[in-house]
């Protein structure tokens, strides 16, 4: 019961972020509701004892990709009025739209197949959700686990090669050279006799 | 007693929600880019409550799969995105016209 006053509660956090963030006027609040919106559904995702997902969620999506998409909406100066404009027009072809999918959703989630009793499954006596993931995901599933961690790296280097950019004419050091130059080309020690002042 | 049906209620609003934010928000990349966040978390909340309902493992992993794909997604969209705006100085969806016939 404690739990379904939960869901409840957190299922009104979610939605009321999702609303924030698709009619916020300002970017930077819609990213920030997105990470409330993420935060929420970790928390949900606990209460069905999916706990590696719910801190992978948090950790990956809040703490990496929710702090890039900040860290670009603040780096980019957009104006805003001109996004805006329009806002209304769509929003009848968007509601209609939106309606169009309620009905079928509810088509679909108001049939006899989806509404079960039952709680979800319990785990193992003494095995935890974790455990559970890493017997499958580094035995069954190791092949797609190394695939990810090449598209984990394919990233990198396409994030990194598209915003890359070389300007002529930058002042810049060459630290290849700087660690190859010896003291003989930059001192030279003469022979001389000693001048004296008269 | 949470059921299976509330997860999927909630991840249907969710994914209804982010539809409409795409409509609305037709003009910017941004919040483009911030809707298909939200579908793929609304999807991400049906694998994970039909794993957890059904007791079978496959959906947490397949949903574990889909966050790195989406991860790699939002760095290469957020890269277009700033060369973009490197380029043309906007984000305006209007603006990005250059193939138009």
């Amino acid at each position: 019961m404690f739990q379904l006053v939960l869901f409840y509660a957190f299922s009104a956090v979610l939605i009321g972020a999702a609303l924030a963030v698709i009619t916020a006027r300002n970017p930077v609040h819609s990213v920030l509701f997105l990470v409330l919106a993420f935060f929420t559904s970790a928390a949900l995702w606990l209460l069905i004892e999916a706990e590696f997902l719910a801190i992978v969620l948090v950790l990956v999506y809040v703490g990496a990709v929710m702090v890039l998409f900040l860290f670009v909406v603040m780096m980019i100066d957009v104006d805003l009025a001109a996004l805006r404009e329009g806002f209304n027009r769509s929003l009848p072809l968007g509601m209609g739209v939106v309606l169009l999918i309620v009905l079928e959703l509810s088509v679909v989630l108001g049939g006899s197949g989806f509404s079960g009793k039952g709680g979800p499954v319990p785990l193992p006596e003494g095995g935890s959700n974790i455990r559970a993931l890493g017997e499958v995901m580094y035995t069954q599933y190791v092949y797609p686990f190394e695939i990810a961690s090449v598209i984990l790296l394919l990233a990198i280097v396409a994030a990194i090669a598209l915003t890359l950019r070389r300007r002529p004419g930058r002042l810049v050091q060459n630290p290849g050279l700087q660690a190859k130059v010896r003291p003989e080309d930059r001192l030279r020690i003469l022979k001389m006799p000693s001048e004296t002042r008269d | 007693m949470i059921t299976l049906s509330h997860y999927l209620m909630l991840s249907g609003v969710l994914f209804v929600l982010s539809v409409a934010g795409i409509f609305i928000n037709r003009k910017n990349v941004i919040l483009l880019l911030m809707c298909i966040e939200l579908m793929l978390l609304a999807v991400n909340m049906n694998f994970v409550a039909f794993s957890r309902f059904s007791g079978d493992l496959a959906g947490q992993v397949f949903v574990f799969f889909i966050l790195t794909v989406a991860a790699a997604e939002a760095a290469i969209g957020l890269a277009i995105l700033v060369i973009l705006f490197r380029g043309k100085g906007s984000i305006n969806v209007e603006d990005l016209d250059v193939m138009k016939g």
